[in-house]
């Protein structure tokens, strides 16, 4: 895939840089942009969380505890008396924070290790891929769990958040892993790596400056579906009460409420919500995802 | 083909071993004793070291991870610690609950996508195509413990058509036919979020599979020399777009069995995933440890079966030459 496109307008001479392209495709996808526009909401109101409202997400109020929706509290109060509006607010800052700090620590393994692999070739690519096979053949989701646990077992409560978040980074990179050592294989062949060799470049200069670059694409594709499900993940996790785990909010451990069966049937203001949040952050970096995915590479539509 | 089995077998020994080493460490690495987990509070200090020493616990590392492969392999996984019965017969009564469920999905899954995916590749962008589309995009964006969560509270809870939870009724003794009936009635809604997880990722695939493979030109050439679109779509697409099917099969089979560890805890289904929730929030280092070799060595089948399929269907993969 290449994205440096020059397009050049007649009697103009303006020329498209290569994200301006992108932007300019990515602009005409009604859907994708309705998805961007969803989680930018998702953002905002987690980043802006403590102007949008009065109260912190842990101050415990025992004179009203397990409150219905009003208008002081706008989803009501649970157990401990805090606001729930406010705690999903701040539940957003932590499970959209995890799930992007995940795909970064995943990306950047990825295609370091898909980098070198692709680089140099025979017996370092040969380990490196049977260690990308190992690690792809995890059963990821019972390893996230019991990593967490474990590892999480004798900390405090928050650093859960950090743990969760290296948890499923160190678990998810193999795939981008794979994807970047086999663009790299084609593109170290081409002229412009000859180049770079005739220029005396280093080893890493070539791999870190000339190769990864043009493979980022793919990396962003993939990024934005990790990211998704790092979301996905963090969430599962948490509901399981071994990921990020109270008082800390996240999205994921604020549906936990719903294990409690009176409030599955009479509080459904409690948990409804949340879970409605994750779906939205999910489905829209979903739908980025696939606009980002048509406006690199026009070629694969469908 | 059976030398290519027997080689691809060969060729899972190392990564077992690999993972199982992996996981060995990670429980080692754990802070705190797992003797002070078996022994009662008020044992001395000697009867600990003694303790410690019977188990094994006062040898380097590695001489801990053979004795325990040792015994592994001879098939002993040691005791369950919240279960007080030996890991193996714990192990061997839930995953038979997991097979129930699992399988079940397994060919619902199969027989739904398949036909769906042909209709959305043969009539693109019509309505059918575009609803499933939502469908796929909105069945892997829902979290499926919320997904579940909404299904008990509306079926379960407030109409009252399905259990809540649980595999059979509590403390019921049906037997025979009318068992089988039990069982059913309480997996409708654990299989429906499996069901709907699944087909909304293979939909996509089968659809996309069947798409590039139509677009090729013998299936220009196919139509031009007059096939009735018939045999064009299911015997020169069909069997072309298998074999991308089958390699989706090979990573969404095992996905199944992790995938399930969510729900069968939401839906209490006495399975090994809710099993495995059981052993790492009881500390069960030793049930823990049978499960995940499980669960690694299901995923390996899974990638096994999805090599030997692919054989299988496409005459080109030379079986015997074997590059994995």
């Amino acid at each position: 895939m290449r994205i440096f496109a020059v397009k050049a307008v007649p009697n103009q001479e303006k020329i498209m840089g290569p994200w301006q392209m992108v932007w300019s495709r990515f602009k005409k996808n009604k859907v994708a942009l309705v998805g961007l526009i969803i989680l930018a909401l998702l953002v905002v109101s987690a980043v802006l969380a403590p102007l949008l409202t009065p109260y912190e997400f842990d101050t415990i109020d025992t004179l009203s505890i397990n409150k219905p929706p009003s208008l002081q509290h706008l989803l009501g109060t649970d157990d401990l008396g805090r606001d729930y509006f406010t705690r999903i607010l701040y539940g957003g800052r932590i499970s959209l924070q995890v799930g992007l700090f995940a795909v970064v620590i995943s990306v950047i393994l990825g295609s370091i290790v898909g980098g070198i692999s692709g680089y140099y070739g025979g017996w370092l690519d040969n380990i490196l891929m049977r260690l990308t096979e190992i690690f792809m053949s995890f059963p990821f989701l019972p390893l996230a769990i019991t990593v967490s646990a474990i590892v999480g077992n004798n900390l405090p409560g928050e650093y859960k958040m950090y743990i969760t978040m290296m948890v499923i980074g160190f678990l998810s990179w193999p795939g981008l892993a794979r994807i970047v050592r086999g663009q790299i294989l084609s593109l170290r062949e081409q002229e412009f790596m000859q180049a770079a060799t005739a220029l005396g470049l280093s080893d890493t200069r070539k791999i870190f400056r000339h190769l990864l670059p043009n493979t980022v694409g793919y990396i962003i594709v993939y990024a934005t579906v990790g990211m998704a499900s790092a979301i996905l993940t963090e969430s599962a996790l948490s509901f399981l009460g071994l990921g990020v785990v109270p008082p800390t909010p996240t999205w994921g451990n604020l549906v936990q409420f719903a294990r409690d069966s009176y409030v599955l049937q009479y509080r459904p203001w409690l948990w409804i919500p949340p879970g409605l949040c994750i779906f939205l952050a999910v489905i829209s970096i979903n739908l980025i995802g696939d606009g980002l995915r048509d406006a690199i590479d026009p070629k694969s539509q469908r | 083909m059976l030398k290519y089995i027997i080689k691809r077998l060969l060729h899972m020994i190392p990564v077992i071993l690999t993972i199982s080493i992996c996981i060995f460490i990670i429980i080692k690495l754990t802070p705190g004793e797992p003797v002070g987990n078996q022994l009662n509070p008020k044992s001395t200090a000697e009867e600990r070291a003694a303790e410690r020493i019977r188990l094994g616990l006062d040898k380097p590392i590695h001489i801990q991870y053979l004795d325990w492969l040792g015994r592994t392999l001879r098939g002993d996984f040691g005791q369950s610690y919240i279960y007080k019965r030996p890991v193996k017969d714990i192990v061997g009564h839930f995953v038979v609950n997991s097979f129930i469920l699992n399988l079940g999905v397994f060919f619902l899954t199969f027989l739904i996508s398949i036909p769906i995916g042909i209709v959305c590749a043969k009539k693109q962008y019509s309505k059918t195509d575009n609803f499933f589309s939502v469908f796929s995009l909105v069945g892997i964006s829902m979290p499926s413990f919320f997904f579940g969560l909404l299904l008990i509270f509306a079926l379960a809870v407030h109409f009252k058509i399905f259990p809540i939870n649980g595999m059979i009724n509590a403390g019921s003794e049906t037997q025979g036919f009318e068992r089988v009936k039990e069982v059913l009635h309480h997996m409708v809604l654990p299989g429906i979020v499996l069901t709907i997880g699944s087909l909304a990722s293979l939909v996509r695939y089968v659809r996309n599979g069947m798409l590039d493979v139509l677009h090729k030109d013998y299936i220009r050439t196919a139509r031009a020399k007059g096939l009735s679109e018939r045999k064009v779509v299911y015997k020169h697409g069909f069997r072309n777009a298998l074999i991308t099917i089958v390699t989706v099969l090979g990573f969404w089979l095992p996905g199944l069995f992790s995938g399930a560890v969510i729900l069968e805890s939401i839906f209490v289904w006495p399975g090994i995933g809710s099993t495995l929730v059981d052993a790492v929030n009881g500390r069960d280092y030793n049930l823990m440890m049978a499960i995940m070799l499980l669960f690694a060595i299901l995923t390996l089948i899974g990638n096994l079966l999805a090599d030997i399929g692919y054989a299988l269907v496409d005459p080109r993969v030379k079986v015997g030459e074997g590059n994995s």
